[in-house]
C-alpha cells in the first residue's frame, strides 16, 4: 500500500516533502530509494511544492488535433513556465496531461478542477491572467472543507477532489 | 435513503426488497434527468440541477417531481442535456434561463419546448425523444442502457432497474462452472483491447493452483481520445461491481481491486460510494446475502502512467512498485498479484457480464460477427459533427458509425482517416470505411480494436505528424525496462521529427520500417510490440505524404510548419493592415485598402498573419 500512502501524503502537502518521505520509508522499513523510484516513475507525484493554482492542459489526440500544442506554447511563453513546472511567482503549476477524457470539449484546460472547453491560445491566457493569489486561498479553503466532509474509506484515505495531476 | 436499508440476511429478503423497488418505478410520475457527464458539467449542468431543484421546491411539488443527476447520456456535442419523463422529452444545449420554461411548459404543463429539441440536420425536423435522434437510433445500448437513467450514487436506482438480479440468479441457480459456460456461449472477449476470450481466462484462473485468488477491474483508461471506462465508472459503478462479483464467484476469488486512473476523481468517488453501499446491504463482504460466498473490493488510484494499463505493470503498481511489465511466459492467471492466480479484465468487460447472465449467452452471441460478439462502446471524437459516447453492435461498418451516428465530418471537410485502438492502433483511410468493427478485421487493416477510441481526422490533419505525435507519446510513456522500446522509439521519433521539419532523407521510411520490425519482435510488453502501428499504418496508407515531406519538402495537409507557404489572396484582402502590423519580421508590405503581399524571402512561416486575418485572406499553399 505504498502508493496510496504517498498519494495521501501528496494530497495533504501538495507535494512529497523530503523529510516526510524519509519518515515514511523508516516507518515502512523500505529503503528511501524505493520511494524515490516510485515518486519519479509516476507522473502524478511531484517532489517540489506546487503553485497556488493547478492548471492542466490536455494533450490527448483530439485536443492535439485541435491545436493544444500552440496553447501550451503560448502559456509557456507568457508565464515563463515549462510543462511540469511552476511559474516563478508560484501562481500556478502547469502540467501537460495525456488525456483528461473529455474529448467532446477539446481542446480542454482544467483549472483547479474546473473544465474549460474549446480553449484557444488567447482564451487560455485570458483565463490564466484572471488567476490571483487571493482566489487561490478561497479555492484552498473549499478543498479543506471538502476533505473534512468526505468520509474515509476503510483503509485508504479520501483525497481532495483534485483534477488531473499528471 | 440508503441509511434506512439494513444488511440483507438472505437472498429472499433482498429479492422481495428489489421487487417492491421495481414495482414503484413503474408507477413513478414525473422526473427530470440531468446528464452529469464531464461534458455537461463543464457546460454548467450542476447549476441547472440547482435551478430545477429550486423550481420544484417553489412549485410545492416536492415528492411528486424528482430531479435526478445521472451519468453520461452520450451526445456530448450537444451538452448540457436534460430529459423530462415520463414522456422522455430530450432537450439539448440547455442554458440557465431555459430552466423556468422547461419546468413550466414540460414538467408541469406536459407541453414541448420546440426550440430546445434536437433538429435533424438532414430533414430539419425537430425530434422529441432520444430514440428518434439518428445518433441514438443506430446504436444498440446494452452496457450503457442504464447510463443516463440512474443516479450513480444510489444503489436503489440500480436495483430498481434490475441491478444485482444477475448476481441473485448466479447465487441461487448456477454453479461456478455454469457461469463460465454461459460466458463462453456468449463469446465475450476482453473489451480492453486485447480481445482474449473472457471465459477461457476465467477457467484458467479457476483451475490454477494457489490461494487466495484475485480479480481486478482495469479502469486505468490511458488511451488519449477514449473515455468509455470513465463514463461507465462514473455513470453506472454498480454494473462493474456486479460483474466482478459474478466473476469472483465463478473463479473462486474472495478479493478484488479496481484500478482507476488518477485523472478520474469522480469515478473514484462514485465507485467508493457504490462499494460502501453494496457493503452496507450485504452485497459485498462476508457471506453475501447469507450465502457462503464472500467477496470484497478495494479501489486503487493509478499514479499517472500509461503503461499501467498493461496487466503485469498494473499488478506491479498494485504491489507498490514502479509499473514495469514483465515477460508473460507465466500467465497472470497462474501467477499474478503477489504471485497468486489473478484474473484481470477491463471494467467494460465486467459491466457486460450481468447482461449476459440475465439474458443468456445465446442472446449475446446473436449480436455481432462470427468471432466478435455483442456490442462495444466507442468514444467517437475528433473532427466529427456529433462527438460522443456510442455503443454499437460488433460488425457495424466504420462508415455507419462515422456518418449515420457521428453525422459526418465537421465544417464540410473531407474525411481522411479514422484512428482506432489508441496509441497502439492505426489509421484507417477512406477506402476501408466499409470495414466492419471486428477484432480480426481491424487487425488485418494494421490497426486494432483497442479499448474503443475512434478519432476522426479530416483533410487538415498531416498523417506524418500524427505518427510523430503517437511515437512521442509512447516514448514518454515507455517504462524504459527493455531496450527496443526505450531506444527504438527514441530513434523513430528522431526520424519522424526530422521529416516533419523538412529534414527528411531518402531511406528514412525504410529505417522506420526496420525499427518497427525490431520493436514488434523484441519488445517486452504490448506497449512496445504495438508501438509502431501508427507509423506502419500511416506508411501503408499515406506513403505519398511521407514522400511529399521528404522529397518535395512539402506538407500536403499544410500542418507542418515550414513545409508550406503563406500567401495573401489579393481578392479577399481588404488591406486592413492587421497582418502587416502583427508580422514579427516585417515581411508584409502594402498600402491601406490595397491588397498586401508577403515577401517569401523574409517570411519565417510563423503563421501569425494567418491567425490574425479577420477576412481569411491569408492562405496556406
Amino acid at each position: 500500500m505504498l502508493i496510496p500512502m504517498m498519494q495521501d501524503l501528496q494530497a495533504e502537502c501538495g507535494y512529497l516533502p523530503p523529510d516526510d518521505l524519509r519518515e515514511l520509508a523508516r516507518q515502512l522499513s523500505v529503503p528511501l530509494s524505493r520511494l524515490y523510484a516510485v515518486a519519479t516513475f509516476y507522473a502524478s507525484f511531484r517532489l517540489a511544492p506546487k503553485g497556488a493554482h493547478e492548471v492542466s492542459l490536455c494533450m490527448g489526440t483530439v485536443c492535439y488535433l485541435k491545436g493544444s500544442a500552440s496553447i501550451s506554447e503560448a502559456i509557456c511563453r507568457e508565464f515563463k513556465v515549462a510543462p511540469g513546472g511552476t511559474t516563478p511567482d508560484r501562481l500556478f503549476s502547469f502540467t501537460a496531461v495525456n488525456c483528461v477524457g473529455a474529448c467532446a470539449l477539446a481542446p480542454v484546460m482544467v483549472v483547479d478542477g474546473k473544465y474549460c472547453d474549446g480553449v484557444t491560445p488567447e482564451s487560455a491566457l485570458e483565463i490564466l491572467h484572471g488567476l490571483t493569489a487571493e482566489n487561490a486561498e478561497a479555492a484552498e479553503e473549499k478543498t479543506k472543507l471538502k476533505i473534512s466532509a468526505s468520509s474515509a474509506d476503510s483503509a485508504v484515505k479520501q483525497t481532495p477532489p483534485k483534477e488531473a495531476a499528471r | 435513503m440508503i441509511d434506512a436499508l439494513a444488511k440483507f440476511a438472505s437472498i429472499a429478503d433482498f429479492e422481495s426488497f428489489a421487487r417492491s423497488l421495481r414495482s414503484q418505478v413503474k408507477t413513478a410520475t414525473r422526473s427530470i434527468r440531468l446528464c452529469m457527464g464531464t461534458g455537461c458539467q463543464a457546460k454548467g449542468a450542476a447549476r441547472l440541477y440547482e435551478l430545477f431543484e429550486e423550481a420544484v421546491k417553489q412549485s410545492g411539488q416536492t415528492g411528486n417531481i424528482e430531479v435526478k443527476c445521472t451519468g453520461c447520456h452520450g451526445l456530448c456535442q450537444r451538452s448540457p442535456l436534460v430529459v423530462v419523463d415520463p414522456a422522455g422529452i430530450f432537450y439539448q444545449q440547455v442554458e440557465e434561463p431555459d430552466v423556468a420554461e422547461i419546468f413550466r411548459e414540460t414538467v408541469l404543463g406536459g407541453r414541448v419546448v420546440p426550440r430546445l429539441l434536437y433538429q435533424d440536420p438532414q430533414t430539419g425536423k425537430k425530434l422529441e425523444g432520444a430514440e428518434e435522434i439518428p445518433f441514438y437510433k443506430v446504436q444498440q445500448r446494452i452496457v450503457l442502457s442504464q447510463n443516463g437513467r440512474i443516479d450513480p450514487t444510489k444503489i436503489t436506482d440500480y436495483i430498481a432497474e434490475g441491478g444485482y438480479s444477475a448476481l441473485v440468479k448466479v447465487l441461487t441457480s448456477m454453479t461456478p462452472e455454469e457461469v463460465i459456460e454461459e460466458v463462453e456461449v456468449a463469446g465475450l472477449r476482453g473489451r480492453g483491447g486485447g480481445g482474449f476470450p473472457t471465459a477461457r481466462k476465467w477457467r484458467s484462473c479457476r483451475s490454477a493452483e494457489g490461494s487466495p485468488k484475485y480479480v481486478i477491474g482495469n479502469g486505468d483508461e490511458g488511451d488519449p481520445g477514449a473515455y468509455m471506462d470513465r463514463s461507465l465508472m462514473e455513470g453506472n459503478p454498480h454494473s462493474v461491481i456486479e460483474g466482478m462479483l459474478i466473476g469472483a464467484y465463478a473463479i473462486g476469488s474472495g478479493y478484488g481491486y479496481i484500478y482507476v486512473r488518477n485523472e478520474y476523481p469522480l469515478a473514484v468517488k462514485y465507485l467508493r460510494t457504490a462499494i460502501s453501499q453494496a457493503r452496507e446491504i450485504g452485497l459485498l463482504g462476508e457471506n453475501i446475502l447469507g450465502t457462503s460466498f464472500s467477496f470484497d473490493i478495494r479501489i486503487n488510484r493509478g499514479g499517472g502512467a500509461f503503461v499501467c494499463g498493461e496487466s503485469t505493470a498494473l499488478m506491479a503498481s498494485l504491489e507498490g512498485r514502479s509499473g514495469e511489465p514483465r515477460a508473460k511466459y507465466v500467465h497472470t492467471v497462474e501467477s499474478g498479484l503477489w504471485g497468486k492466480p489473478t484474473n484481470l479484465n477491463n471494467v467494460e468487460t465486467w459491466a457486460t457480464v450481468p447482461h449476459i447472465i440475465n439474458r443468456g449467452g445465446k442472446w449475446f452471441a446473436g449480436i455481432g460477427t462470427e468471432k466478435s460478439k455483442g456490442t462495444k462502446i466507442f468514444s467517437l471524437v475528433g473532427k466529427i459533427t456529433n462527438s460522443g459516447l456510442v455503443e454499437v453492435p460488433m460488425g457495424i461498418t466504420l462508415r455507419r458509425i462515422i456518418y449515420e451516428i457521428g453525422g459526418g465530418i465537421r465544417d464540410g471537410k473531407r474525411f481522411k482517416a479514422v484512428q482506432t485502438g489508441g496509441p497502439s492502433g492505426g489509421c484507417i483511410p477512406a477506402e476501408h470505411l466499409d470495414a466492419r468493427v471486428d477484432y480480426e478485421e481491424l487487425t488485418k487493416l494494421g490497426s486494432m480494436m483497442g479499448s474503443g477510441g475512434l478519432i476522426v481526422m479530416d483533410e487538415d490533419t498531416c498523417m506524418v505528424n500524427v505518427a510523430r505525435y503517437f511515437t512521442e507519446f509512447l516514448l514518454n510513456e515507455s517504462c524504459g525496462k527493455c531496450t527496443p522500446c526505450r531506444e527504438g522509439l527514441a530513434q523513430m521519433r528522431h526520424i519522424l521529427q526530422g521529416i516533419t521539419k523538412g529534414q527528411g532523407q531518402a531511406g528514412d521510411v525504410q529505417k522506420l520500417q526496420d525499427l518497427a520490425e525490431i520493436l514488434s519482435g523484441a519488445a517486452l510488453c504490448a506497449l512496445g510490440t504495438t508501438a509502431a502501428n501508427p507509423v506502419l499504418s500511416t506508411i501503408r496508407y499515406f506513403r505519398d505524404e511521407y514522400d511529399a515531406h521528404i522529397l518535395d519538402r512539402h506538407c500536403p495537409a499544410k500542418e507542418c510548419r515550414g513545409l508550406f507557404l503563406y500567401q495573401i489572396d489579393a481578392e479577399a484582402c481588404k488591406g486592413c493592415g492587421i497582418c502587416l502590423k502583427n508580422c514579427p519580421v516585417d515581411a508584409i508590405t502594402g498600402e491601406r485598402k490595397v491588397a498586401h503581399v508577403i515577401d517569401q524571402e523574409k517570411c519565417t512561416r510563423c503563421g501569425t498573419c494567418w491567425e490574425k486575418c479577420p477576412f481569411t485572406a491569408v492562405l496556406k499553399v
